[in-house]
């Protein structure tokens, strides 16, 4: 017998202070890397190969994370290569947000043969396993930046359209959206009046999360080589190139494996966080 | 006489600090039907729960003491709690459909408590059943019981409900709004089926309901309640013919009567509630939690 | 001016039937309501009554028009409705409200009360003065002027269905549905509303369809009354003669299961 009128707590979670605090690192490094940068990230000295981090024997002041195998400074690789992440992130996640909850709000509200006709193509579109599609796609599109963001997009616009229809299907079926229509309102007005403003802490939350997504698979398509030219450094390049020395300096694998583990986390903590704490109604 | 059921003097309340059980006492004599009338808020389903040993775990008993046939429940292990409440008393619920497993037929639900809570021979147990679903006026046992929980309609249901909380021949039944959930029609027939099964087999109710009209027909004694407080303890017949309390009468006069429309659906008054506002700071100023065994 | 504002001949509406759905292919059809004729008074309240799945609710979302009829003749004040497309129903729509049973589903959560009853006014030209307009819809139902800043969850049940009425009511229409609108409320609160909505239907003049599955109710608000089981209705007429000789077997067994708030040892065994 809860009080159901009561406030949600308004104290600041800890979860959604230390991953936005994360974040904002990662986004200040990226957007200020030349600056925030000790050392040009593909500058090679052969004199400075395999530097392990500052607190072992053998470290160069200056060199806070080390050396990989030929000389470059790892902590400035990881920092040029959180732009290209956080590029991809938002580019890839926001395009796949765009494109699925549209297509989910018109299956969720309208029914009928749009949702049928869009609900197919979604379960068709999931039955290609990811990763091999993402690979197809960028051989197609050739590899840069840009068919990167594309290959995300196009795979992962399919978590949003289910998600997000699913969550319209039953605002739709509430009263409120029923007396819309008696107040007259016209459909495509009751959709994102009534419908859209309910699941668009959904859609937040989801958004963060396939930001989080959209850092992997940019990292897993660098690993096998597939994303941006080599020559810029990128985590899931660093992860693939550390994992060739893993014996002789394993830094070069571990740090960027932290930074894509703690960024993938902080982006889904982070939706979650967001989402209760300004969500005002209690489901 | 020893009571079937002795709650004395029952507090609770939220992690808050907020209070939702002030003090409440009550008993339900053998064989008898003790209805527990109030309306949303007031603890009439928690004293039900607490009975049950089935309270949510964020309310906490700060006080008093639940005896069910003399077993004092603050008292006994958690296992023999269970144990205890398991073999004297059961429960009638107020939504058919959601205390059944809607994935599970419905004979092995009805029999389930008989054959691993009380360790009947499953034999045993299935005749007990439908002997209980016989007395229920249902005809074709066999096909109810082979049925899943949607392929009954809400009245088949609630009978079905009916004769597994009787089949442990408990002593105590708690019955909680039973026939909130069902038509008007149903509603009549199911307290029939109640008030009947309850005088064949003596068994004690404990009956939970926000409906005036409900309590002058099943009951013998009654129990009102308002914010987790009784304010008016009586027979049953008394309570109707010369109500102590205003906030009964204002309850009776809010009921809607169709013999005398004019004189019913009145709003109740507001100097009620605040005389109601006002016992109740009264009895929280002198209450200190004090000596009751707090049980999680 | 015709005597009735709501004139139904024939009325059946069918819809699909999801529990048969087969795999492929599209669900049967079944008729909730098998073609009914009353009419609905003007400046009246008519009850109508049934039990669960009797109809009730389905028939007065076609006098609305959230669904569409599949055969008959639905006239409201002497204009055929039945199957005017949303686009044509639009400008009616200010003339035919609806108060819910469920306030807190029909009050959107993310909405301000305010912005709520607002938004049909101003969908209606009346956008000029909205606060002053917001604050007079919600004394009229008896709540405070600074309600219009709160959100659902910081109602209670009874103050959440006054803001139903008041935003059903803002538009001043002819027509109002109210759906078993105090089901879910506490008796006192119950009485509260009915007797608001007593109140305002007399003071406004309005056409109200009460729909309801307790006859006690029924008695007090309803000049007329309709039962209805099964999809059809089983008797019709003025509430008083209604309850003084019940003609149908069926009206009588609806009045005799009303267990009345007083002591009578052979209700239960009778009937």
């Amino acid at each position: 017998m809860a009080d159901a009128r009561a406030l949600p707590g308004r104290r600041l979670d800890a979860r959604l202070i230390l991953a936005g605090a994360w974040l904002a690192i990662v986004l200040i490094a990226a957007i200020f890397a030349p600056l925030v940068a000790p050392h040009d990230p593909l500058m090679q000295d052969l004199m400075l190969e395999r530097l392990p981090p500052f607190w072992m024997p053998g470290s160069e002041p200056g060199f806070w994370l080390g050396t990989d195998s030929l000389g470059r400074d790892l902590l400035s690789r990881l920092i040029f290569g959180a732009r290209i992440a956080l590029i991809v992130a938002f580019a890839a996640a926001i395009a796949a947000c765009v494109v699925g909850s549209t297509l989910g709000l018109i299956a969720g509200y309208f029914g009928g043969w749009p949702d049928r006709i869009i609900s197919r193509i979604v379960d068709i579109w999931m039955a290609f396993p990811p990763v091999l599609f993402a690979i197809l796609l960028v051989a197609v599109f050739g590899t840069g930046l840009m068919s990167v963001i594309i290959a995300i997009a196009v795979i992962d616009w399919t978590r949003f359209c289910r998600v997000i229809r699913a969550e319209a299907m039953s605002q739709s079926r509430m009263d409120y959206v029923e007396n819309a229509r008696i107040a007259g309102f016209g459909r495509f007005r009751i959709m994102i009046s009534e419908v859209l403003s309910n699941v668009l802490p959904s859609i937040v939350a989801l958004l963060s999360l396939e930001m989080g997504i959209a850092v992997i698979v940019e990292a897993i398509l660098s690993f096998v080589n597939l994303s941006i030219s080599s020559d810029d450094p990128t985590w899931g390049g660093i992860i693939a190139e550390g994992r060739l020395s893993i014996h002789q300096a394993w830094w070069v694998l571990v740090f960027p494996l932290i930074a894509l583990f703690l960024t993938v986390l902080s982006f889904s903590q982070f939706g979650e966080g967001l989402k209760s704490r300004f969500d005002p109604v209690l489901r | 006489m020893s009571a079937c059921l002795d709650i004395s003097n029952l507090s609770a309340r939220l992690p808050s600090g907020q209070r939702v059980l002030r003090s409440v006492s009550l008993t339900v004599q053998p064989g008898e039907v003790r209805a527990l009338v109030g309306e949303s808020g007031a603890g009439k389903s928690m004293i039900g729960k607490a009975v049950l040993g089935v309270l949510p775990p964020s309310v906490r008993i700060v006080e008093g003491s639940i005896h069910l046939e003399g077993a004092d429940l603050g008292q006994l292990s958690a296992k023999e709690r269970r144990r205890v409440i398991g073999a004297k008393a059961a429960l009638i619920p107020q939504d058919p459909l959601t205390a059944l497993n809607p994935s599970r037929r419905v004979g092995p639900q009805m029999t389930d408590r008989l054959i691993h809570i009380l360790g009947w021979a499953a034999d045993k147990a299935d005749r007990r059943v439908r002997q209980l679903l016989d007395e229920v006026h249902i005809r074709e046992p066999d096909r109810v019981m082979r049925s899943y929980p949607h392929e009954l309609s809400g009245g088949m249901r609630q009978r079905v409900l009916i004769a597994a909380a009787f089949a442990s021949e408990p002593r105590l039944i708690v019955a909680d709004e039973p026939t909130t959930a069902l038509d008007v029609t149903v509603q009549k027939q199911i307290l029939r089926l109640i008030a009947q099964l309850q005088q064949e087999h003596g068994t004690a109710i404990l009956f939970v309901t926000h409906d005036l009209g409900v309590v002058a027909k099943i009951s013998q004694r009654v129990t009102v309640l308002y914010a987790g407080k009784v304010v008016e303890e009586a027979d049953t017949p008394a309570l109707f013919a010369d109500p102590q309390h205003a906030y009964t009468r204002a309850l009776m006069a809010a009921t809607p009567k169709y013999t005398d429309p004019m004189a019913s659906l009145m709003p109740v008054d507001d100097t009620v509630l605040a005389g109601l506002a006002a016992e109740i700071a009264v009895a929280d100023h002198d209450w200190k939690p004090g000596g009751g065994t707090g049980r999680g | 001016m015709a005597e009735n504002l709501f004139k139904v001949s024939g009325l059946k509406v069918a819809l699909p039937d999801m529990t048969k759905k087969p795999v492929i292919g599209s669900a049967p059809m079944v008729e909730i309501l098998k073609g009914l004729d009353f009419e609905l008074p003007r400046h009246s309240v008519t009850g109508i009554v049934g039990e669960s799945g009797s109809g009730k609710s389905t028939l007065g979302r076609a006098l609305v028009r959230l669904i569409e009829p599949s055969a008959g003749k639905v006239l409201f004040d002497g204009r055929d409705i039945t199957h005017l497309p949303e686009t044509e129903l639009r400008p009616l729509r200010r003339n035919l409200q609806m108060i819910f049973q469920d306030p807190m589903s029909s009050l959107n959560p993310r909405r301000t009360i305010g912005a709520i009853i607002a938004a049909p006014l101003k969908l209606n030209g009346l956008g000029d003065n909205i606060s002053q307009r917001v604050a007079e819809a919600l004394k009229r139902v008896g709540l405070p002027e600074n309600f219009a800043k709160r959100y659902r969850h910081e109602l209670s049940g009874g103050q959440r269905q006054r803001v139903g009425i008041a935003r059903a009511l803002a538009l001043s229409p002819n027509f109002v549905l109210a759906d078993e609108i105090v089901s879910g409320l506490d008796v006192s609160t119950q009485a509260q509303i009915l007797t608001l909505l007593e109140r305002l239907a007399d003071e406004m003049g309005l056409t109200v369809a009460f729909i309801s599955h307790d006859l006690s109710v029924i008695r007090r608000l309803c000049r007329q009354t309709i039962v209805m089981r099964h999809g059809e209705i089983v008797e019709q007429g003025p509430t008083d003669a209604l309850f003084a000789d019940p003609q149908h077997a069926y009206t009588r067994d609806l009045i005799a299961a009303i267990p009345l708030p007083e002591i009578d040892a052979n209700w239960l065994k009778a009937g």
